[in-house]
């Protein structure tokens, strides 16, 4: 069977359009309302992107730290998450979900463990924040094995020899990160320089699916449609914020904006 | 896992950064893996070129003021009555704590490369204080990450940052301390990379780091080595060299030139932060057995939970309130060269007590650890055991937390 992942991206190709992955954070605001959002936003959303809270993030921005927080203090755990994505599988088994983290936590799980129980819960992809490559060479080869894309980041710092390595050994989809920041920085770069790094990437192995993500929001998404997919997660996470400081359905509120992204890349 | 000789320990690693295989690594972001690559190739020139060799030895003379003093502390030696209690006076250092040696290579690095903002973390305010100063020496613009929690309880090393024209940026993340900091201070240099440079406060972080860390504080046992030859005409027979570990960067740099010395002549004692005596809570994850895990881009021992979040720590030195510690030190401690143990915030006030009754000396509160164990062990050693404290750090920056435990007596009126 084709991954989802790549079944999601062949779909968006035939409409003609980028797939539109989102990003939220497990637990956040809590387990069965971040359960809530996955079902609700995945109408609109072609991949979802289940953040792994961590309390020392290292590459995350205030937003994603906030709902990262918030979720930790709500008291997620691993297996909570593993269960989430069960629970979602159970109402769209085709629908696919990447996990992104940092290693410290599938470190602590137990590598094989972890990816076993990915494969159960129905996890299609990983991303790990802080494995890059080669370090990650090897565990991207167990991923392999469990028919779960280890998703390689890429960034506008990575050398053009090391961009070429780590296509070569990439799995069929990659993350390139738009700029120097972490996540959920304002676009400092104009699109269409990103969108330049963004087609050298491409031309190394055009066969390969590679999104963008990075300071994406409602205002910017529209500018980079022409590639393969395109992330958006601190935006999101904000809108949780905001709904819960307005007392307001983060629910409702965030399927609206992932609708709003959708229609801006139609 | 083995110790090598004649290689120093920040040498024997791995081509991916790893010691014994096991500890430290560059479990960084891909943004970053260039810049420490370009880190990591200009310090492996660097430090075989005498030129920049010879650069640091001036800097370190001229400006930081080398050698800091090494005194037998007759008295409290006498009040004890075991082993001769000595100390290395790092203190004496310009700035007043070793944490300048490594700022002043990260800034002599900075500038070479071309670069014109150099960010650093800080707990107790001693790395920042430091890095602020180097900075404005070599004329870098500077941003000093602290915790909330440690600008409340180290204002005199703030006010000196600022001073230096540094701009002190406060986190309110997670503990509001030293390993908040260290986050942030990556996040930025995460987003800043191609215009700034980072330097970690202490032997922790991506593996180079931890290099460049070692190398520099390693200026102390090249002091006290010589010095020690000269008191005594060669090394003790029975040398014990007792120092604090919170990330582990002062005690590595006063063993380091003693690595190779059996553990009979010379043993290492690092004391880690045990926390308040009533709190489960503590900062010292290689004596109480934490686990491995991946904090700040290394593995390392870090206090942790089951799921790998990280725990928060508690101590009255906000130098050594520090989840992780030093690879270099993992390794130490795995290898058996160190032995760890670690004093409660109480035993640390009496040891500064005892200390300031009878020596004029003013440890801070992170060396006064290192007294605590010291002063315990010394009654039961013989007369001709050597026993060296590192006084890394100058208790001024403290006056705050001794007042409100100690009472007014115990605060210098400057």
């Amino acid at each position: 069977m084709l991954n989802p992942i790549s079944a999601a991206f062949k779909k968006a190709k035939q409409e003609n359009r980028s797939a539109l992955l989102t990003y939220t954070v497990a637990g956040d605001s809590s387990k069965k309302q971040s359960l809530d959002i996955l079902k609700s936003i995945s109408k609109d959303a072609d991949i979802l992107e289940v953040g792994v809270p961590h309390n020392t993030p290292v590459a995350d921005g205030s937003q994603i730290q906030t709902s990262a927080y918030r979720a930790i203090k709500n008291g997620i755990k691993m297996n909570d998450i593993f269960k989430i994505v069960k629970d979602f599988k159970q109402s769209n088994k085709y629908k696919p979900i990447i996990l992104m983290g940092y290693f410290n936590m599938i470190f602590q799980y137990g590598e094989n463990n972890f990816l076993n129980k990915c494969r159960s819960s129905g996890v299609n992809g990983l991303i790990v924040v802080d494995l890059p490559w080669p370090e990650n060479k090897y565990f991207a080869k167990k991923c392999k094995k469990k028919s779960i894309y280890f998703i390689q980041l890429l960034s506008p710092t990575t050398t053009k020899i090391r961009l070429k390595k780590i296509i070569k050994d990439s799995h069929p989809m990659s993350y390139f990160i738009s700029m120097l920041s972490t996540t959920g920085g304002k676009l400092k770069v104009s699109p269409k320089d990103i969108l330049k790094n963004y087609i050298k990437i491409k031309k190394i192995d055009p066969k390969k699916e590679v999104v963008i993500g990075f300071g994406i929001t409602e205002k910017t998404i529209g500018k980079f449609k022409s590639a393969d997919g395109l992330v958006v997660g601190s935006a999101i996470c904000k809108e949780i914020s905001n709904s819960l400081k307005h007392r307001q359905n983060p629910v409702t509120n965030v399927s609206k904006l992932v609708k709003k992204l959708k229609s801006k890349i139609i | 896992m083995k110790l090598k000789k004649k290689i120093p320990l920040i040498d024997q690693v791995s081509k991916s950064g790893f010691w014994g295989n096991k500890f430290g690594g560059n479990f960084v972001p891909e943004t970053l893996k260039k810049p420490i690559e370009d880190l990591e190739i200009q310090f492996n020139k660097l430090k075989k070129d005498k030129k920049f060799i010879n650069e640091r030895n001036r800097y370190f003379k001229n400006w930081i003021g080398s050698p800091t003093r090494f005194i037998k502390l007759e008295k409290l030696t006498n009040h004890i009555g075991g082993a001769q209690i000595w100390s290395k006076v790092v203190s004496d250092a310009n700035g007043g704590a070793h944490k300048v040696y490594n700022a002043t290579v990260h800034c002599l690095l900075a500038k070479r490369s071309g670069k014109k903002i150099i960010c650093g973390d800080t707990g107790a305010g001693y790395a920042g204080k430091m890095l602020s100063m180097a900075a404005k020496k070599f004329g870098l613009k500077c941003k000093i990450f602290m915790g909330a929690k440690d600008i409340a309880r180290q204002q005199p090393n703030v006010k000196a940052i600022k001073k230096n024209g540094a701009e002190v940026i406060p986190v309110y993340s997670g503990s509001q301390t030293l390993v908040d900091a260290v986050s942030e201070c990556m996040r930025f240099w995460v987003a800043n990379c191609d215009t700034a440079a980072m330097c970690v406060g202490s032997t922790v972080g991506p593996a180079i780091f931890v290099r460049i860390c070692g190398w520099s504080t390693s200026q102390i046992s090249r002091e006290l080595k010589v010095q020690l030859i000269e008191e005594f005409g060669s090394i003790p027979k029975k040398l014990k060299l007792y120092n604090c570990v919170g990330g582990g960067s002062s005690s590595f740099g006063f063993w380091n030139e003693f690595m190779d010395y059996d553990k009979k002549q010379c043993e290492f004692i690092g004391v880690e932060a045990g926390g308040p005596a009533r709190s489960k809570k503590h900062a010292a994850p290689l004596t109480y057995g934490s686990k491995i895990g991946i904090l700040h881009g290394a593995a390392q021992y870090v206090n942790q939970d089951s799921d790998g979040q990280i725990e928060e720590t508690e101590s009255i030195s906000a130098g050594l309130d520090y989840p992780g510690v030093s690879p270099l030190h993992c390794f130490l401690k795995d290898t058996k060269r160190a032995r760890y143990t670690a004093a409660s915030d109480e035993e640390a006030l009496n040891a500064f007590k005892t200390v300031t009754k009878y020596e004029k000396l003013r440890p801070s509160l992170e060396p006064s650890h290192a007294f605590s164990v010291a002063i315990k062990e010394a009654k039961k050693l013989s007369k001709d055991t050597i026993i060296v404290v590192n006084s890394c750090g100058d208790a001024y920056k403290d006056r705050g937390i001794l007042e409100k435990r100690l009472g007014r007596k115990y605060v210098k009126p400057n």
